[in-house]
């Protein structure tokens, strides 16, 4: 374990010490928070719940589908765009802009469209999160050194063989952004949808629990949500530390 | 970056906007009045709902905390970005974590938040300040980072005294990235105060869309969005010119020097 990481553990552990103390001693009243010690024993008692397990599953499915289909349509849509620079010149200031404009807003419309089920969430979370991989696609194509792409034309590759073995293996560090990004968009679109209208899932679960004063359901639930976005960026974090740190190596001995 | 359009843009503005109407329109004509309004009411409504007295407040309310959301989050985010990127371990202990803070939902935060804060104007600038401080303070910490060694050594070279230091190469070198980073954290910003008048307060546009939500009354819905989203993408291409002219600037310096 490297120095840095025990103390990022120790910055964590000191945090929560910090506001166990602050919980224990009533600086901070338990209808607040309750103190971290409780939420994780209140997180044992939910776990073994049938049915908190089976929110916190329709969710992640939920997300799991948004993030899936942004990443292969905004990265089609990205590779689309960067051969069309006509097109991109008219749409970019639509991405620029994109995230300034509160895309939750549109879930309304889309629960008239598909009815109050699952398809809307999946909507907001895909709409969300798409864009940061069209985003980051472009970002990466645009990274490729034209002397690269001249080699690619000499050698006659085509352009699905260009893109395959040029432009990908020198884009996907940029590429890899998009993907870390669009877990976290997935995750906030479909939460956000489930606080705004639903019936089900972990944020109308947190909503409700938060609307009816029970803590000891709903910081477990935020705990749960946090630990998990965290660990699948943080799994994608060092997917890419390694990537990078394999590419830097073959530039130098190259 | 060299676009064939970049010399057009106001056409290509009105193209895009023709287009999307034209998409909108098919829609509407698609599913029906109920779930979405045409585009030409939407902007008659629109225009209606802006002369009207009951929405002024609203609007005067969602500014000023959006403006003061930003404030907190510049103060907060600009000069924790700037140590975190001057001092190397501090940085490499807290840019994961910024991470991981920045790509978490924060909207399952606002709980907590409300009942910090109760529901009201500090809640929704604190829920604002959140969203705005954590890119600010990455893309500085970056900006401070990525910085040529070489200007650093000249520094020592010339025994600068730090403020001088940070006054004189750290700010003006890093300036371009900072923007970036000042960019990206007002649209967040504007977003996380939004989110926040959505679910705990009884003032502002958020409250106003949700209220429309509740009734589901579309005009009103997609009229405020309109204008939300005519003040969000004016707002973002004005900085994003700026951004591109300080960018180009510096790159044409490192090509000279």
């Amino acid at each position: 374990m490297s120095a840095v990481t025990r103390i990022q553990i120790g910055v964590l552990a000191a945090a929560c010490l910090f506001v166990e103390l602050l919980c224990r001693s009533g600086a901070i009243s338990p209808l607040t928070m309750p103190p971290p010690s409780a939420i994780v024993v209140d997180l044992g008692a939910i776990l073994q719940s049938k049915d908190m397990l089976g929110q916190i599953a329709r969710t992640l499915a939920d997300v799991a589908a948004a993030f899936v289909l942004a990443v292969i349509a905004g990265f089609l849509l990205g590779a689309g765009l960067a051969a069309l620079p006509r097109l991109r010149a008219v749409i970019e200031p639509i991405l620029a802009s994109y995230y300034a404009i509160p895309v939750f807003v549109f879930y309304p419309v889309f629960v008239v469209l598909f009815g109050l089920n699952h398809y809307p969430r999946i909507a907001i979370g895909f709409l969300l999160a798409v864009v940061t991989m069209i985003i980051n696609t472009l970002n990466g194509f645009d990274r490729v050194p034209p002397v690269l792409l001249k080699s690619a034309r000499v050698m006659r590759l085509g352009r699905v063989a260009t893109v395959r073995h040029v432009i990908l293996p020198f884009a996907a560090l940029y590429i890899s952004t998009g993907l870390k990004l669009a877990v976290a968009y997935a995750f906030i679109g479909v939460i956000a949808a489930e606080f705004i209208l639903s019936g089900d899932g972990m944020g109308y679960e947190i909503a409700y629990a938060f609307n009816n004063f029970e803590n000891g359901v709903m910081y477990p639930l935020i705990l749960v949500l946090l630990v998990v976005a965290t660990t699948v960026n943080m799994g994608l974090y060092a997917w890419e530390r390694r990537f990078l740190a394999r590419q830097t190596a073959h530039r130098d001995t190259s | 970056m060299t676009s064939p359009g970049a010399r057009r843009p106001v056409l290509d503005g009105f193209v895009l906007v023709a287009v999307l109407a034209v998409l909108w329109q098919l829609l509407h004509l698609a599913v029906g009045d109920l779930a979405l309004t045409s585009p030409w009411r939407t902007v008659v409504a629109a225009a209606a709902l802006l002369q009207s007295p009951d929405v002024w407040p609203h609007l005067a309310e969602t500014g000023i905390a959006l403006l003061q959301a930003y404030a907190i989050a510049v103060a907060v985010g600009l000069p924790v970005g700037l140590l975190l990127g001057a001092h190397r371990l501090s940085g490499d202990v807290a840019e994961p974590m910024l991470a991981a803070l920045y790509a978490i939902p924060k909207i399952t935060l606002y709980p907590v938040i409300l009942l910090i804060f109760g529901i009201g104007m500090p809640a929704k600038i604190a829920f604002g300040a959140i969203h705005g401080a954590v890119p600010i303070v990455l893309f500085s910490l970056n900006a401070v980072r990525t910085l040529d060694p070489i200007y650093l050594r000249t520094a020592r070279v010339l025994r600068l005294r730090p403020l001088a230091v940070a006054r004189t190469i750290l700010v003006p070198a890093a300036v371009p990235e900072i923007f970036t980073g000042l960019r990206v954290g007002f649209a967040l910003t504007l977003v996380g105060t939004l989110m926040g008048e959505m679910f705990g307060a009884q003032r502002g546009l958020g409250y106003l869309l949700m209220q429309a939500m509740g009734v589901h009354n579309m005009q009103t819905i997609l009229s405020l969005t309109l204008i939300l989203v005519a003040f969000a993408v004016t707002v973002s291409v004005v900085l994003l010119r700026v951004d591109r002219r300080l960018h180009r600037h510096r790159a044409v310096q490192t090509i000279t020097t």
